[in-house]
């Protein structure tokens, strides 16, 4: 449990004590303080369980307090080289690209990465990618098979974004571009959810043998303000979208679409408790490396044919 | 989002009725372009494009297939017509509505597949729906379409896509995101058995269909004036809060910035596929 939570409840029951004790003591009704104390500390016990509705998971999701993708790099790996640039005209800040190393393990790291505050968001358009941002992924996807090395791809972005230049130069042929090599990829590839995962701009990157996805991420075809608009032309009925729409990683395992959930501090963590998580993903992302290398190549790149191939169930009606 | 900005381009219903209830009562079709009053059958002799200005009239499915293949030519995969989705997030209204839309349009979902012939030449043929959801693909339209890419691999033809689509289906939310990887994958493996794949872009061809698939073709065409994009116009105007330059996301625009090969015609489309199909043999 998070030391924060923690912290809160106890202090919240203290409070409802010395509540009680005016009661009796003092004879000043504060019966309506007691039942409103008891209603907040019964839903901080509700959220230190982990019983989180989807809307606030949204919320954890988007909490900029959340570890961003260097966050876990630099926690994760012993250490981190960024490398730049899309050898046609830029190198958009959305997506993070390098070299890292766990042991003697060498690995590419391809990561959407939002902001940590307000400078770094603008210089990273809020983790928007352009589409050189999938263009730099796919220059470091290509550049990992020649070398033999897995690739870990970090996801966290509102969106591919929707702008005229990032039209101009291809937004949509960059996506789908970018699945198109993942899903050929003569190397071991691991994607991990770490925040928002919405629309085509995350799963640009998710095309993996391993999908890893944090307790409180969420992952989906659209944010919820846009599903709830497009559907029922109401952007306000969010929250009921974000339960509608099976966004949280309970839901997506159940779909298969992910393989694994890896466990959160209570409420989420934050970026003063990210080395707990990191230490699991660390150890899960040595694990399945080994089993992923231990595969022949052919095999590899068949089963992961074969896992998308068979995403989205469907029934043969008699005729 | 993109739907809404582009429904009210459709005003003609090119599917055959199914019942008499959906037969169109008038005669006449005005052009959502010039205004022009046309004569429904002059129309169609014109491939559906109006004779004033030029304007491509969206087709259905099956219009297209009979514009682009050799009579009697066309046979449908049998064995894809009775999928149907498990709605994956439980929404007994979008059963209702495709219910509904089976019987209005007579087309069981938004792609229809087969292999057919183009002067002569056999091909793996899919052809989207602009009538059905807006051609927007869900599990079904995503499985079909990846069956027929499988086929062409199999049976080493030629595959062609017509797209024409609002992009992921919201009902089935992220089992339909997730078509866009299947579909891209199998492209991929088409690829690499070196299968001919002729991508054509019609109006309009949006979001997750842009972003899979259609920008995938060996050769990309498209239709005149069609519109394309991966965002919808109106998303886009929200976020940078300006209005978007004329001629913005159409063929024209796609062709000037370099994503497609060729603007085809639609009187010119099965001369032009078949040309391409003799080129890459």
């Amino acid at each position: 449990m998070s030391i924060e939570i923690q912290k809160q409840i106890e202090e919240l029951k203290e409070e409802i004590k010395e509540l009680e004790n005016i009661n009796t003591d003092k004879m000043i009704d504060v019966a309506d303080e007691i039942e409103e104390a008891k209603k907040r500390l019964k839903n901080l016990e509700r959220i230190s369980e982990g019983n989180l509705t989807a809307w606030e998971k949204v919320e954890i999701a988007r909490n900029p307090n959340r570890p961003t993708a260097l966050d876990y790099v630099d926690n994760i790996f012993d250490e981190f080289m960024e490398l730049h640039g899309d050898r046609t005209c830029t190198d958009d800040k959305a997506i993070v690209c390098g070299l890292a190393r766990i042991g003697e393990q060498n690995y590419t790291i391809i990561a959407e990465q939002k902001g940590r505050n307000t400078k770094e968001n603008i210089e990273r358009n809020f983790g928007m990618p352009n589409p050189e941002s999938y263009k730099k992924g796919i220059r470091f996807m290509k550049q990992a098979e020649k070398f033999n090395r897995p690739i870990i791809t970090f996801i966290d972005t509102k969106g591919a974004y929707p702008g005229i230049q990032a039209e101009e130069r291809g937004q949509g042929e960059a996506i789908a571009r970018s699945m198109f090599e993942l899903s050929n990829l003569k190397t071991p590839v691991i994607a991990i959810v770490i925040g928002e995962g919405s629309s085509g701009g995350a799963l640009a990157l998710g095309v993996a043998d391993q999908i890893l996805m944090l307790e409180n991420s969420i992952y989906s075809i659209l944010s919820p303000e846009g599903y709830a608009s497009i559907l029922w032309k109401d952007g306000s009925r969010k929250e009921e979208a974000a339960e509608k729409m099976k966004l949280t990683a309970e839901d997506l395992l159940g779909f298969k679409v992910i393989d694994e959930i890896i466990k959160e501090p209570a409420g989420g963590v934050e970026r003063n408790s990210v080395q707990e998580v990191a230490s699991i993903l660390k150890t899960r992302i040595m694990e399945i490396t080994k089993d992923l290398k231990s595969k022949n190549v052919d095999t590899l790149v068949s089963e992961r044919y074969e896992k998308f191939r068979n995403m989205g169930e469907y029934i043969r009606e008699e005729k | 989002m993109v739907i809404d900005k582009l429904k009210k381009h459709s005003s003609e219903s090119n599917e055959e009725p199914k019942s008499k209830a959906d037969i169109p009562v008038g005669k006449w079709v005005k052009c959502d372009k010039c205004g022009e009053i046309i004569y429904k059958e002059k129309l169609h002799e014109n491939y559906s494009v109006c004779p004033l200005c030029n304007h491509h009239f969206r087709l259905s499915a099956r219009r297209r297939v009979w514009q682009i293949t050799d009579e009697d030519s066309f046979k449908p995969f049998e064995e894809l017509t009775n999928l149907k989705t498990v709605n994956p997030l439980d929404m007994p209204e979008y059963m209702d509505k495709l219910k509904s839309l089976q019987e209005k349009t007579g087309m069981t979902e938004a792609v229809y597949c087969g292999t057919g012939k183009i002067n002569g030449e056999e091909a793996v043929i899919c052809v989207m729906n602009a009538n059905f959801l807006m051609g927007s693909m869900g599990t079904v339209v995503g499985e079909r379409i990846t069956y027929s890419i499988e086929k062409a691999i199999e049976l080493k033809l030629p595959l062609i896509i017509f797209s024409v689509s609002g992009g992921a289906r919201m009902q089935e939310g992220i089992m339909s995101l997730m078509q866009m990887a299947k579909t891209s994958s199998a492209i991929a493996k088409a690829n690499e058995a070196g299968i001919l794949f002729i991508s054509v872009l019609t109006d309009p061809t949006y979001g997750g269909v842009t972003a899979s698939f259609a920008s995938l073709g060996d050769i990309i065409l498209a239709e005149p004036g069609a519109m394309i994009g991966f965002a919808g116009p109106r998303v886009i105007e929200q976020t940078i809060k300006q209005q978007l330059p004329s001629g913005f996301q159409t063929a024209e625009f796609l062709l000037e910035h370099g994503f497609i090969d060729k603007i085809v015609e639609r009187k010119d489309m099965k001369e032009v596929l078949y040309k391409l199909i003799k080129f890459n043999k």
